[in-house]
């Protein structure tokens, strides 16, 4: 008879603890009253983990391009606020993240997450509740296309995507480093590498390349020399590997501990001051990169924001995740100003009209697909620096 | 010459898992405690060791020195302030007590400098390519190879020739024996724990200029691996443990050489669970008949 | 019947939270956040409640529960959006080959005892995460996209029959003999107890409902990856049970509960969320090793009230 009793007890404590949070509840959505004097602006960025590097330099754009509006007057005379969430670097946290923003702070429209997969996980949930989803450095086409083809209305990016940096990076092996054959070492561990390595194989394969070694790695590995020994044994005159600087870095310094000398080429998951710690500035030469941007571009645009931020940020010089992050924040802002109107519909209709924006990281036109088409840098290392190679348009 | 190489890559890594296997076999060996916080030793011996060569400016074997000495008194500490009270609780009490102090150190020291990565410096040991038959050697990984085999004689000769290591040896047999024969078997604990956790301070400077990159969360992995090594080659046994490190640091390299790199982390589980089901005591373990 | 005052007592009781939770709901007065979190508060009690009957009533300490978790979150996630089954039946399908998956893992390595079971259940866990890396059909580690069909009344159906099943298990003559091995598994043996047929029956059932779990999970959080159901998963259901009280099913649910608001409130600080669980963690093995609530049942501090009990 007594241990029935247990589930009756069970049951009100469930009962309880669901009633508590009905409270806050409540509290909450009475709290959260439209004040429609600001534009509220949710960033839900990877502000720690893995690729912690890259969400704090998209925010450090974003609240400096705020900073510079809210100065000119706001957007529509509102001032706008950002309002952070750290998304760890994790889907499921950046799924939560842009839950709690859209309903407990709820924000006019959200930046978020610098990678592929976290903005993915968020795409959903802003095109359900119609709220604007802005990602500066999502360059997977999955961001803005959902796995049935269709465009997902509310989700814009800034970036470009992955299979024209793959392609770039193919045609600057064939055309300027001369090279018939290349191995790939690809980070399996996101789709953003494994876009970037089909349109690499597919580009470099069409004309006339062959691939003579694919091998993969996981993020958080730390020793890349068995594999790297296996790549060396094929002896290729190239080796591309997309992936994010923390393994990247590993893999330069110990693919020339093992004596590879052949060019080394990576795209934009490289651009991080960290590289250059991780693999020394020796190990670095004959490396290229693809960067959305260049300090040393000669625009005046670019070097407008490079000597802003610079008197920002003590004489720190902006890399290509600030530029994209600063940039985001205006693609935005011309969307609404053309909309002449916060409210999201308007905004996110305008923004799918973006034709010839002048941003920092180049001219951007949006294709029906809500895929930017704009241009590309290949940088190359030199004793630690990036050094502006070539630019390539689309 | 291809083999040669991934044999010298599965070998630099197998002494590193050793380095680290040794404290958790000693430590298992006298209180049958998995340590599971040994690997966030390892991890705190690292990043003594970098703020040592970084910040103070000292060359490899004074860091190495400091930060033996450091995670020393740390591992003593975890031993004194949550495991002591532990020794006649159940085994999963301990255990889940490890797993705290596990976390606990690692999203401590997150909290102390956040969780971005820190690279070691490249010039703290000679680095330079020695080619052997076209094989290339990496004179730091010579070194660290030197660096490991001179720990492990040390140890051995702690163990087996001083009076300390007989007082180890005895209590890890029998601990009320041990008391009643007039050891001190808190001392002896703490004093294991010393050394284990040294060596894992030691391990931890080896990585970071081997791997150059450490970070809050680098322990767990390693830690995880240098357990399967323990198991492997018996625990509770020291040789067991040096062999165990190297055969997992090879089969590792074997699996990535054949082409199987993403199945690498998994072929060190299959190997655990293999072991435990065919040969529980390992290679060098003595089998125990079961009391009642 | 002996047993159907209180028994009905719990259907009127859950019947009752379903009923306000789904009146807030559909009145707009929980906002999306606070729904979300009650649903994730119900898979955590689920959780908790599955390892609690392998943990907790049969003492086999299994800390790899995420890879059952993970199991059926996939399965489950190819069942509706490969084969587009209705997601109910992608729920009793996740819950079946987490199950199998169960019986595979728990016949060889459930010999083993203490420490080295529980490195062997880790090991099994990373590999089940592994194999869901390198499975391409399933996105590997980039992760799969999965539509959002959990809503409360589904998850509180789940809770509802976990709770039950487990209950009515742990008090049946089956639940005794688990017991009996936790207390001493070779005296049980003596008694003519088949040990293994009983631990791997637990093991199994715990399997399934953590299945159910993660059915419910993965269509809850759009996007699944194989990094989701690491260790430190595992060691968020152990907390639960281990905080509770080994051996207590109220106590598991309520630390569930509790832990899974607190860790809610704490979400922007993540790493103080990380201390003060393995804080607490430390301080109650050190001072209460057998948890909060011990053995006993939320009920026992009631047990000298009239019958009608309650409050």
């Amino acid at each position: 008879m007594k241990k029935k009793w247990s589930k009756v007890f069970m049951a009100s404590a469930l009962a309880a603890g669901i009633l508590a949070g009905c409270g806050t509840g409540n509290q909450g959505a009475s709290g959260g009253g439209g004040n429609s004097d600001v534009f509220k602006l949710g960033v839900n960025m990877e502000l720690s983990g893995n690729v912690a590097s890259y969400g704090e330099s998209m925010t450090k754009g974003i609240e400096m391009a705020v900073a510079e509006i809210n100065k000119a007057g706001g957007v529509e005379g509102k001032q706008i606020e950002v309002i952070k969430n750290d998304n760890k670097s994790e889907a499921a946290e950046a799924t939560n993240g842009i839950i709690k923003l859209t309903s407990q702070d709820k924000v006019n429209a959200v930046i978020g997450a610098a990678t592929s997969g976290n903005t993915v996980a968020q795409a959903q949930i802003a095109n359900d509740t119609k709220t604007v989803l802005m990602a500066p450095g999502g360059t997977s086409p999955t961001v803005t296309v959902d796995e049935k083809g269709k465009v997902r209305d509310f989700v814009f990016r800034t970036s470009f995507i992955d299979p024209f940096q793959g392609t770039v990076a193919a045609n600057f092996a064939l055309d300027k480093l001369k090279v018939k054959d290349a191995a790939i070492f690809s980070d399996n561990s996101s789709d953003y590498a494994k876009g970037l390595t089909n349109a690499f194989k597919e580009t470099f394969e069409k004309a006339g390349g062959k691939i003579v070694g694919e091998e993969s790695y996981v993020a958080k590995d730390t020793d890349f020399r068995a594999t790297l020994t296996r790549i060396k044994a094929k002896n290729p005159s190239f080796i591309f590997i997309p992936g994010y600087y923390e393994e990247v870095g590993l893999i330069v310094k110990q693919a020339r501990e093992l004596g590879i000398t052949a060019p080394l080429m990576g795209a934009d998951g490289w651009d991080s001051p960290k590289l250059v710690d991780l693999a020394g500035a020796d190990a670095l030469n004959n490396t290229y990169l693809i960067n959305h941007y260049s300090n040393e571009d000669p625009d005046k645009k670019v070097q407008d924001f490079v000597t802003a931020f610079k008197d920002k940020n003590k004489g720190e010089a902006p890399n290509a995740f600030n530029a994209l992050g600063y940039d985001t924040v205006y693609f935005l802002a011309d969307a609404i100003k053309r909309a002449g109107s916060t409210d999201s519909v308007k905004i996110q209709e305008e923004l799918a009209k973006t034709k010839e924006l002048s941003l920092v990281t180049g001219v951007l036109s949006l294709d029906k697909n809500h895929h930017p088409i704009k241009s590309a840098i290949v940088l190359e290392y030199k004793d630690g620096k990036q050094v502006f190679n070539t630019k390539i348009n689309p | 010459m291809d083999w040669l190489q991934q044999l010298i890559n599965g070998i630099s890594l197998g002494s590193i898992y050793a380095l680290i296997a040794l404290g958790y076999t000693m430590v298992y060996g006298i209180i049958k405690l998995i340590n599971f916080a040994h690997g966030d030793v390892f991890m705190v011996g690292a990043f003594i060791g970098f703020y040592a060569i970084t910040g103070w400016g000292l060359g490899f074997f004074p860091a190495l020195i400091i930060s033996m000495a450091f995670c020393a008194v740390f591992g003593v500490l975890i031993e004194r302030i949550a495991y002591k009270r532990l020794r006649n609780a159940t085994r999963i009490a301990a255990l889940i007590t490890a797993i705290g102090m596990s976390l606990l150190i690692e999203y401590g020291m997150i909290f102390i400098r956040g969780a971005q990565p820190e690279a070691y410096p490249d010039d703290v040991v000679p680095n330079k390519a020695i080619s052997l038959f076209g094989v290339q050697i990496n004179s730091q990984s010579l070194f660290i190879l030197l660096t490991s085999i001179v720990l492990m004689i040390i140890l051995q000769f702690i163990v087996h020739r001083t009076k300390m290591g007989k007082a180890m040896r005895a209590v890890s047999l029998d601990m009320d024996a041990a008391r009643l024969m007039g050891i001190n078997v808190d001392k002896t604990i703490s004093f294991t724990f010393a050394i284990g956790s040294a060596l894992a301070g030691a391990a931890g400077v080896v990585f970071g200029v081997y791997y150059t990159k450490i970070e809050p969360l680098m322990g767990v992995i390693p830690g995880l691996k240098a357990f399967v090594a323990a198991v492997l080659g018996g625990i509770g046994s020291i040789p067991g443990a040096m062999v165990g490190g190297i055969i997992l640091g090879v089969v590792e390299a074997i699996v990535s050489a054949a082409g199987f790199s993403l199945w690498r982390d998994a072929a060190a589980f299959i190997i655990l669970i293999l072991i435990l089901i065919l040969k529980p005591s390992g290679i060098f373990g003595k089998n125990t008949k079961e009391k009642v | 019947m002996k047993k159907s005052k209180p028994f009905w007592a719990f259907v009127i009781l859950a019947a009752v939270v379903y009923g306000v939770v789904q009146f807030f709901t559909v009145s707009g007065l929980l906002n999306i956040y606070y729904s979300n979190l009650i649903i994730t508060i119900s898979i955590n009690i689920i959780l908790a409640v599955s390892l609690h009957l392998v943990i907790g009533i049969t003492g086999q300490f299994s800390i790899g529960h995420a890879g059952f978790l993970a199991v059926g979150a996939y399965i489950s996630a190819i069942a509706t959006m490969k084969f587009e089954l209705p997601f109910v039946l992608a729920i009793v399908i996740g819950g079946v080959v987490a199950a199998l998956a169960g019986l595979i893992v728990g016949i060889p390595t459930l010999r083993l005892r203490g420490d080295y079971l529980a490195i062997a259940t880790l090991g099994f866990a990373e590999i089940i995460r592994i194999m869901l890396f390198n499975i391409d059909y399933v996105g590997g580690a980039a992760g799969m996209q999965v539509t959002h069909f959990t809503t409360w009344t589904t998850t509180f159906v789940c809770l509802f029959i976990t709770i039950l099943v487990i209950s009515n298990f742990t008090n049946s003559r089956h639940g005794r003999a688990c017991i009996s091995i936790r207390e001493n598994e070779i005296a049980a043996d003596a008694m003519g107890i088949n040990t293994t047929f009983y631990k791997v029956a637990a093991f199994a059932i715990g399997s399934f409902f953590a299945g159910v779990a993660g059915a419910l999970y993965s269509h809850n959080f759009y996007i699944i990856q194989p990094g989701n159901f690491g260790f430190l998963k595992s060691f968020d259901i152990l907390i639960f049970v281990v905080l509770g009280g080994l051996g207590s099913l109220s106590g598991s649910v309520i630390s569930a509960i509790l832990l899974t608001i607190i860790s809610a409130f704490l979400q922007q600080y993540p790493e103080t969320r990380m201390i003060i669980y393995s804080l607490v963690l430390v301080i109650v093995m050190l001072y209460r090793p057998q948890g909060l609530l011990g053995t006993r049942e939320i009920t026992d501090l009631f047990k000298w009230k009239p019958a009608k009990g309650g409050h």
